[in-house]
């Protein structure tokens, strides 16, 4: 137990152990707690029934499956591409490099508005790009996909692309050195290396997606039942100043998109320990 | 020398005690943007005239249920000037901010311009549009925005129900004829401009549904080349409202200046500036001056058709409203 105490306080780089705990529960209290609760406060103005009533209605229920379902495909595309992008990044001298890596954040940066007016005008049907396909994308879900993808992308690079520098190629050597074809390297020493920062990254362009708002509205057609997103949903609710049932859905999104982030995190936290033991 | 110098000191004084600075927030819907621009000009030059006072107007634009919620959570709004009388009940109903009555304070129910809704068209009217019977061809695409978040396109929707209602005489029949408007409709746009960028920019759909005014200034800056409108024998009289928020100027003391604004606007002088910005005047003597620009047309009013904006929210864009019945999963 001493021991231990001695060892908190030599590790400790802030001093103060208290006190910074303090200052991280009132800074997470004021800036994420307080509007959470105060969205929770709202909804229980409704009785039960209300609440089922608005969490459940069927267009409601079609654009859960669109926000989540159209979410994880869109990070998922994102992680292939994003590790492919992060890799090319840290490990290849090209001309150009320095700028393509300040074009990764660019997502980030851009108001989303802008991202989906510009989108919208290359994938319409006289767009640049939609004049091309044989398929509509703006106005359908696709639509949505694209934006998703789009503002997604720099968060699946930007966790890699730290890991990948740490790597060393010192691993891959010993690796080939031992005998190992080259996606046995890939795949038993430098997937598993990356996996929990990849699986960080799809998280976070997962969350960031199925909140997203501004980019998506103005690609996704809005039609009731096929391409509404949820946070449509809620602009709805409040555009009939119905407070309540706008925050009853807006607490159902963010219970399941806080459970999802969860079982994301434990997966992690298993993975390595497991990681840990072969270690 | 130092006599008149004392005097004009003197003047200076009192003038800058008697003079006062005035800040009075407007907000707005997002189309009057250009119309309250000359409003305000007009309006200051004149206060400063009648009282010497300096009365900067400042505007707040978005869309119109929005810029109602603003003012609900605590935006000090003077006036407010909006698409539909429907969001500024709620600002008397949520916050009671002014009386429930607000609307009979000013007349021609607080709407000192009007508008209707008429169709935005290809160049040379490649389908042939006239009246609202052709919207629901089959082949025909029109855009509207989604009129559960914009307020212009409620107007927009009930134009339609209220052209349906008076050519059948029956409910049913009108909601049979709005089932089959919406079935035309490819994208549903958040809000009136999206729906405008859509349909110009885009490419999208035979016909735009749009209020008069910003069907004229969609014609104005992108080419009376590529659009034209065309306005249907019947068509709803747009009212959008206009109230003093009695609880904001009463704390800031702005009353009688917000007053005076609002009361400006029904001027022959203000209603020449609505007329130039393409909206109906109320004043027969400057709408009969400006009546080759606005197309004779047979209009009915809400009230006339639904009683009140209350009932129409109610029965066609509450949850599980008309509206939402004809998207309901059969």
């Amino acid at each position: 137990m001493r021991r231990n105490n001695v060892l908190l306080r030599q590790h400790s780089v802030l001093p103060g152990f208290n006190l910074t705990l303090g200052l991280v529960l009132l800074y997470l209290g004021l800036v994420v707690l307080l509007p959470l609760s105060a969205a929770f406060l709202k909804t229980f103005t409704l009785d039960w029934k209300g609440f089922v009533d608005a969490v459940t209605a069927p267009r409601v229920l079609a654009s859960y499956k669109l926000s989540f379902g159209v979410a994880l495909i869109a990070a998922a595309v994102n992680a292939v591409f994003g590790l492919v992008l992060a890799w090319v990044l840290v490990r290849y001298e090209f001309p150009g490099r320095k700028l393509v890596d300040a074009i990764v954040d660019l997502p980030f940066a851009l108001p989303t508005a802008v991202a989906g007016i510009a989108l919208t005008a290359l994938y319409a049907e006289n767009g640049a790009i939609g004049r091309f396909l044989p398929f509509k994308v703006a106005f359908t879900p696709l639509g949505v996909f694209v934006a998703l993808v789009f503002i997604g992308l720099p968060f699946v690079v930007r966790t890699l692309q730290p890991v990948i520098e740490n790597l060393g190629h010192d691993l891959e050597e010993s690796s080939a050195l031992l005998g190992a074809q080259r996606w046995q390297t890939l795949t038993f020493v430098v997937l598993p290396a990356l996996l929990p920062a990849w699986i960080t990254g799809f998280a976070l362009a997962f969350a960031r997606a199925v909140g997203e708002y501004g980019s998506v509205i103005f690609i996704a057609g809005n039609m009731p039942m096929v391409s509404e997103i949820t946070p449509l949903m809620i602009v709805t609710k409040l555009e009939q100043y119905d407070y309540a049932g706008a925050t009853a859905i807006a607490v159902v999104m963010l219970l399941a998109s806080f459970v999802l982030l969860l079982l994301i995190n434990l997966l992690q936290a298993w993975m390595r320990r497991r990681q840990g033991q072969q270690a | 020398m130092r006599k008149s110098l004392l005097a004009a000191a003197g003047l200076l004084l009192t003038f800058s005690v008697m003079a006062k600075d005035v800040n009075l927030l407007n907000v707005s819907y997002d189309p009057t943007r250009e119309l309250y621009v000359d409003v305000n000009k007009a309006f200051a030059a004149q206060w400063k005239a009648k009282t010497g006072d300096t009365v900067n107007i400042r505007q707040s634009h978005g869309g119109s249920g929005k810029q109602a919620r603003s003012v609900i959570d605590g935006l000090e709004a003077d006036v407010v000037t909006l698409a539909l009388a429907y969001d500024i009940d709620e600002i008397s109903a949520k916050a009671n901010l002014l009386p429930a009555n607000w609307q009979k304070r000013l007349p021609h129910n607080s709407s000192p311009y009007t508008s209707t809704i008429v169709f935005l068209v290809r160049k040379g009217n490649p389908k042939g549009v006239k009246d609202w019977d052709d919207l629901i061809k089959p082949g025909i695409s029109v855009i509207t925005p989604n009129p559960k978040t914009s307020g212009g396109a409620r107007w927009n929707y009930l134009a339609a129900w209220g052209y349906a209602l008076k050519k059948t005489g029956s409910e049913a029949k009108a909601k049979d004829f709005i089932a089959a408007l919406f079935k035309n409709v490819p994208v549903l746009d958040s809000g009136a401009r999206g729906a405008t960028v859509t349909f110009t920019e885009r490419g999208v759909g035979d016909v735009l549904l749009a209020w008069e005014n910003e069907a004229y200034l969609a014609l104005q800056e992108l080419g009376p080349d590529k659009f034209q409108i065309v306005t249907p024998p019947l068509s709803i009289l747009a009212e959008p409202p206009v109230a003093v928020v009695d609880k904001n100027v009463d704390r800031k003391g702005t009353r009688a200046v917000a007053q005076a604004y609002l009361e400006f606007l029904y001027t022959p002088q203000a209603q020449e500036i609505a007329a130039k910005n393409h909206y109906r005047p109320r004043d027969p003597a400057i709408l009969a001056k400006h009546a080759n620009e606005f197309a004779a047309v047979k209009l009915f009013t809400l009230e006339e058709l639904f009683g009140s904006w209350a009932n129409a929210q109610n029965t066609h864009f509450k949850d599980g409203g008309v509206f939402d019945q004809i998207y309901a999963p059969k």
